[in-house]
């Protein structure tokens, strides 16, 4: 029986729930084709039997790393990968998963595909966003072996209900080795994984009004904060909130742009969100063309009313 | 191949690739690629963090030489220029007419094979990513194929004694990675702030050495299918004016769209 192996995401000794996701894909492509899904921790975390089982693990590997190293990891993720006769090995989209995917592929001598967004089992075939979204392609591995990371908010978890085997596994070691993971902003998902998102650029006119932004994300739970490339670029904000394509590449349930005009290069990194709301005082900015839902005003006056009104829903 | 020379990193290869401006409007020839009528290409703006990076650590040292590798088109000698009037020291072309549609595997193997052939170097350089095929996927290739360490997506980048501290952005937080020389860094945006070409820069890359290399790129295990452009959104509509147009969003938002 072939075998679908998933990487595990480990942060602090948990999984990362971006992980279910990919077990959910796995699950769907392993009842396609008869195969089982193995789940893989690279490093030791406390691994959820019932948790892991009903994402869609059938066993679940926990290595023996007490930290990450990322040649150490790839390494042992192709051991496993070839003990079981893998036939696909997938990521999540994430840093980490885009850091291992290209390592985990040398060492099987096959290729990848990075930042799928939906997976077709006869092939397998692999659809992923070229140009940062501004195309598609479908690509097939052509080995015995294909290496997939996905992308966050693109599939779920399996549902089920099924218990998963825990087994332990040795961890092969590296030459290189994570040593420190800060926290920044506290509780404020990242802007790359939230299911909403709220982005604001140059029409906010400095980073003194960002505390506007930051209040409607206060009233909507897992809401993240984003930035176009003209305000990161300026130094009102952090690299790591801008969206577009030389920044993050998103696909939330809901996005507000506000102030954002709709440079091409943002509107690839944020188009295949699934409703947009622009708000922006030049009604022929070109967001509007992409928006679900537009309001033509100030920003500064429509983001504290709207604050407002997200806090009377009391959104859970 | 690849060996530590000595404290500084002096020989340093920086990879880059030749890629459609990020304003680039997509139009898809065949249905497999990018139809290049009319679009306008550059260095692969993450490129520019490494050849920043790449100078920055030989002028540290005081002593080196940084030697930039592409595969590209014949029409990449361009980019390659520009990366020796920044102040590169050398440069060498993998060239082959079909190398835009390399993917991220046939690329590794490409630059391995010649960073064996010119090496040894302490320090390997890369962007994170190209932004025409986004693989994130050609520095840590190499890396592994070559059995050095890869620290990818680097903000922060120390290497002193041959010890290498890097951080990375991670979802959330920053991370931060030791290794140690000979390595290979991916460089995203925030690592520095790249220089532009002046002109004595220009006129000096004239006379630097170019290679070109012809190389086989047969033998490809990803194969493109198909490339379309994605599907168009449904059209929106404009919910009203000012302050006075959030309580019909908000009711939009949770009755007709049911996204809060």
């Amino acid at each position: 029986m072939s075998t679908i192996l998933v990487v595990l995401e480990v942060r602090d000794g948990s999984v990362r729930p971006v992980s279910h996701e990919v077990l959910g894909a796995a699950r769907a492509l392993a009842d396609e084709s008869g195969a089982s899904v193995i789940a893989l921790a690279t490093e030791t975390c406390a691994a959820d039997a019932a948790h892991l089982g009903a994402a869609g693990a059938d066993r679940v590997l926990v290595g023996a790393a007490e930290r990450h190293s990322p040649d150490g990891a790839a390494a042992t993720v192709a051991r496993v990968a070839k003990e079981n006769g893998a036939s696909c090995v997938l990521l999540a989209a994430t840093a980490r998963g885009r850091d291992q995917q290209g390592r985990i592929a040398a060492l099987l001598d096959t290729g990848f595909a990075s930042d799928c967004v939906a997976i077709d089992a006869k092939g397998p075939v692999f659809t992923r966003p070229v140009f940062a979204g501004k195309a598609l392609i479908k690509v097939q591995i052509h080995a015995g072996v294909a290496v997939a990371s996905l992308r966050a908010n693109h599939f779920a978890p399996a549902g089920r209900t099924a218990e998963a085997v825990i087994e332990s596994c040795s961890s092969e070691s590296g030459k290189s080795e994570v040593v420190e993971i800060s926290a920044k902003s506290a509780g404020r998902p990242d802007v790359a994984e939230a299911a909403r998102v709220i982005s604001g650029g140059r029409g906010l006119g400095g980073p003194e009004n960002w505390h506007l932004l930051e209040k409607v994300a206060d009233a909507v739970p897992g809401m993240a904060l984003g930035a176009s490339r003209a305000v990161v670029d300026a130094g009102w904000r952090p690299h790591g909130e801008q969206v577009g394509q030389t920044g993050k590449t998103v696909s939330p349930e809901l996005y507000f742009a506000v102030g954002i005009s709709g440079a091409i290069q943002h509107l690839a990194g944020m188009s295949s969100s699934k409703v947009i709301v622009a708000i922006n005082r030049d009604k022929e900015a070109p967001i509007f063309q992409h928006a679900t839902y537009g309001v033509v005003g100030d920003a500064l006056e429509i983001l504290p009313a709207l604050a407002d009104e997200l806090q009377k829903l009391g959104l859970q | 191949m690849v060996r530590l020379f000595g404290p500084n990193p002096m020989n340093i290869l920086v990879c880059v690739k030749r890629v459609p401006a990020t304003t680039t409007r997509v139009a898809i020839l065949d249905g497999k690629r990018l139809n290049p009528e009319g679009v306008e290409f550059v260095l692969n703006p993450y490129d520019e963090y490494a050849v920043e990076e790449a100078l920055r650590r030989k002028e540290a040292a005081g002593t080196g030489k940084v030697t930039a590798l592409s595969l590209g088109t014949a029409d990449a000698q361009k980019e390659l220029r520009q990366v020796l009037a920044m102040g590169a020291d050398e440069a060498v072309l993998l060239a082959h007419a079909e190398a835009g549609f390399a993917d991220a595997a046939t690329t590794a193997r490409q630059l391995e094979a010649e960073i064996r052939k010119r090496g040894p170097f302490d320090l390997l350089l890369f962007g994170k990513q190209a932004v025409d095929r986004d693989q994130h996927g050609v520095g840590p290739m190499v890396a592994t194929k070559l059995g050095i360490p890869c620290i990818t997506e680097v903000v922060n980048l120390d290497i002193a004694d041959g010890k290498v501290t890097a951080e990375r952005e991670v979802e959330g937080g920053r991370e931060t990675v030791s290794a140690t020389l000979p390595c290979a860094i991916t460089c995203q945006k925030g690592l520095n702030e790249p220089r532009y070409a002046n002109l004595k820069g220009i006129m000096a890359a004239k006379k630097k050495p170019l290679d070109t290399v012809q190389v086989d790129l047969s033998g490809a295990v990803v194969e493109v299918l198909e490339m379309a452009a994605p599907a168009p959104r449904p059209p929106g509509r404009i919910v009203g004016e000012g302050a006075a147009a959030v309580p019909e969003l908000l009711r939009l938002l949770r009755e007709e769209a049911k996204v809060l």
